[in-house]
């Protein structure tokens, strides 16, 4: 049987990866790329996408109904989950969670629709230092996340759990992505690392994880082919301290007092570069660590890249070896 | 350069103190090799934040002369430590500051050559410093499900069940078990199916004996209690170097528990008897123990 699969989020790097690796697919008849703006025409369209047909719909509205009743879709991949705000945060709040309750919306009366993949993030966990060290599918964090795109996500994951429950004969598969990193990847996260000194919130030493952008892609598309359902961690094997990483980027950290870094970061949010919320701040105060258990036994398949090999492959990319540290470790 | 990076290696490979009196190049070059490793980041912590390296070589090291030298550190039962398999270590807990579980992490590291996964408090991994410190030599905050997972890794985990309550108690109290909360870590233990280890740490009392307490002043910092001995706050810093007493740690015999099911840790009467059976075994294990070592002082204090 052949599929037809909707890809939201194609203009950003992996909804565009996930999309061409599905258009390559023979088994798949056709796939539907949507998103609110073109590719990026840096980006050669037609060789990445492959046989993606591309329409520009904006998710907030109804019209994403129309495209999902005209084509038949069957497997619905939604990715357009975005960390850094467009314009403004409201904006960026439309986009990700009116984005996804129209495509939910349009999921629940559709007749064609068998399977539901929906993006989300580890960052619904929170990070709070009275969360257990390491955040399995099932555990409840101490603080729900209250701003930004933790928020967003969580969100948008309460739409999701009523969304499979009004319609539990279409498989609904929820992704908590740990933060990606890879030659591709462009987030806030990839962003500060490639600054060359890095603020750093003083007396603290976060525990970070990774998963490589291939990695995120294989996992999307098993999911987007196979009955896989619930929730499920995605994230390398193992973490690192943020004084490793910086270490191993060869990067100076700067550390400054809490409020320091609250400012720091409110003055690269009004740069639009990033979504600077609290829980941004107390991700680089407590880190975050999950259990990706469930997904390894429910594939039976094991991540590629562990959380320092997806670090590495990301500062290979960029350039970034060990800078001057290194060169004074080794004389 | 190949033949430091060899000699390195080798001088890497032993445990540190077996070798047969290593030269002054090779104690260099294994020193280099070491401060390449830190500046480059290339060493691994575990998911809990442990850095086994970091541990041994500069924070266990920093601790290592007051336990030997200072409190005059002396362990007893260490048969009673599984040489490699999960366990759950129960120990009494005093001394205004926590300085018994650095001296038992000592204890465990050095002559039972166990890296013990403390559970601690919440306001430790609130504070800057304290709690990635923390995390680094091991320890992670007191909650089933850290507990479980350690657990169930294989790894050796210590608990102080009277927390606050015990390390805050007046010098008046001292070796006075306080109570043992709802005894969660008994149910962590029947999950995982590992045997408790009760311990009896004898000599913290004395360190800092506390005889009053600014309760105002601690809820305005956030703090437990805020301590008043006999030096502190009144010599300032100064008031803050313990007392020299003499220490005793002692493993008992494990109890078993392996013939419970893990559904009995959801049964909490089985849970609080058994939670008071080590509190009483830990409570008569100090009587002894306190008896045997005698006067905390030489007889000149």
């Amino acid at each position: 049987m052949t599929h037809t699969v909707l890809v939201t989020g194609v203009s950003r790097h992996i909804g565009a990866r996930v999309a061409s690796v599905l258009a390559a697919d023979p088994g798949i008849g056709r796939v539907i790329g949507v998103d609110t703006v073109p590719p990026s025409p840096t980006r050669d369209g037609g060789s990445l996408f492959g046989r993606t047909e591309f329409v520009r719909v904006d998710l907030r509205s109804p019209d994403i109904a129309q495209v999902i009743a005209a084509a038949n879709v069957d497997v619905v991949v939604h990715m357009s989950l975005v960390s850094g705000p467009a314009r403004s945060r409201s904006a960026m709040k439309e986009h990700n969670v009116i984005g996804a309750m129209q495509l939910l919306g349009a999921c629940q009366r559709s007749a064609t629709v068998r399977r539901v993949v929906v993006r989300s993030t580890t960052a619904v966990y929170g990070s709070a230092p009275n969360d257990p060290a390491v955040f399995t599918e099932d555990g409840e964090p101490a603080e729900v996340p209250h701003s930004g795109y933790a928020k967003d996500a969580s969100d948008v994951e309460g739409y999701v759990r009523g969304f499979a429950r009004r319609r539990p004969d279409v498989v609904t598969s929820t992704l908590r992505f740990a933060n990606f990193m890879g030659p591709g990847v462009d987030s806030p996260l990839t962003r500060y690392f490639t600054q060359p000194v890095l603020p750093t919130v003083f007396g603290f030493d976060p525990r970070l994880q990774f998963v490589h952008e291939d990695d995120g892609v294989e996992v999307l598309r098993r999911m987007a082919l196979e009955d896989h359902p619930g929730t499920f961690n995605v994230a390398g094997d193992g973490v690192l301290l943020l004084s490793q990483c910086l270490r191993r980027a060869g990067r100076l950290p700067l550390p400054v007092p809490s409020p320091l870094f609250r400012f720091l970061g409110e003055v690269a949010r009004a740069g639009g570069r990033v979504d600077f919320s609290p829980e941004q701040l107390a991700l680089m105060c407590h880190g975050r660590v999950v259990d990706s258990g469930r997904l390894i036994r429910e594939l039976g398949w094991k991540p590629k890249f562990g959380t320092a090999a997806a670090f590495e492959d990301f500062l290979r990319s960029r350039g970034i070896s060990g800078g001057f540290l290194a060169t004074m470790a080794g004389a | 350069m190949s033949d430091v990076t060899r000699i390195s290696e080798e001088g890497s490979a032993g445990v540190p103190g077996d070798a047969p009196d290593p030269s002054d190049d090779e104690r260099l070059a294994e020193l280099f090799s070491f401060l390449r490793r830190r500046l480059t980041g290339e060493y691994e912590v575990d998911e809990f934040g442990f850095d086994p390296e970091l541990n041994d070589k500069v924070l266990l090291e920093l601790i290592r002369p007051v336990y030997r030298h200072w409190f005059r550190v002396e362990t007893l039962g260490l048969q009673h430590v599984p040489a490699d398999s999960g366990a759950l270590v129960v120990a009494n807990h005093s001394g205004t500051l926590p300085v018994d579980a650095l001296m038992m992490q000592v204890a465990l590291h050095d002559e039972a050559h166990r890296a013990v996964r403390l559970l601690g408090a919440d306001l430790v991994y609130q504070l800057p410093l304290l709690g990635h410190l923390s995390r680094k030599t091991g320890h992670t905050l007191a909650c089933p499900e850290d507990a479980d997972r350690l657990l169930r890794k294989g790894e050796l985990v210590g608990v102080f069940p009277e927390g606050f309550k015990g390390v805050g108690k007046p010098f008046s109290q001292r070796y006075r078990l306080q109570r043992f909360g709802r005894g969660g870590f008994v149910a962590s233990a029947i999950r995982a199916g590992v045997p408790i280890v009760p311990c009896a740490i004898v000599g913290a009392e004395e360190i800092y004996p506390k005889i009053g307490d600014l309760p105002a002043l601690a809820r305005l910092l956030g703090l437990p209690y805020l301590p008043i001995t006999p030096f502190f706050p009144w010599l300032g810093p100064l008031g803050l170097v313990p007392l020299p007493s003499k220490w005793l740690i002692e493993f008992g015999e494990p109890i078993r528990i392996d013939d419970y099911d893990p559904i009995d840790a959801d049964d909490p009467m089985l849970v609080f008897n058994l939670t008071d059976q080590v509190r009483e075994t830990i409570q008569s294990q100090l009587d002894a123990l306190r008896e045997r070592r005698g006067p905390a002082f030489p007889p000149i204090f």
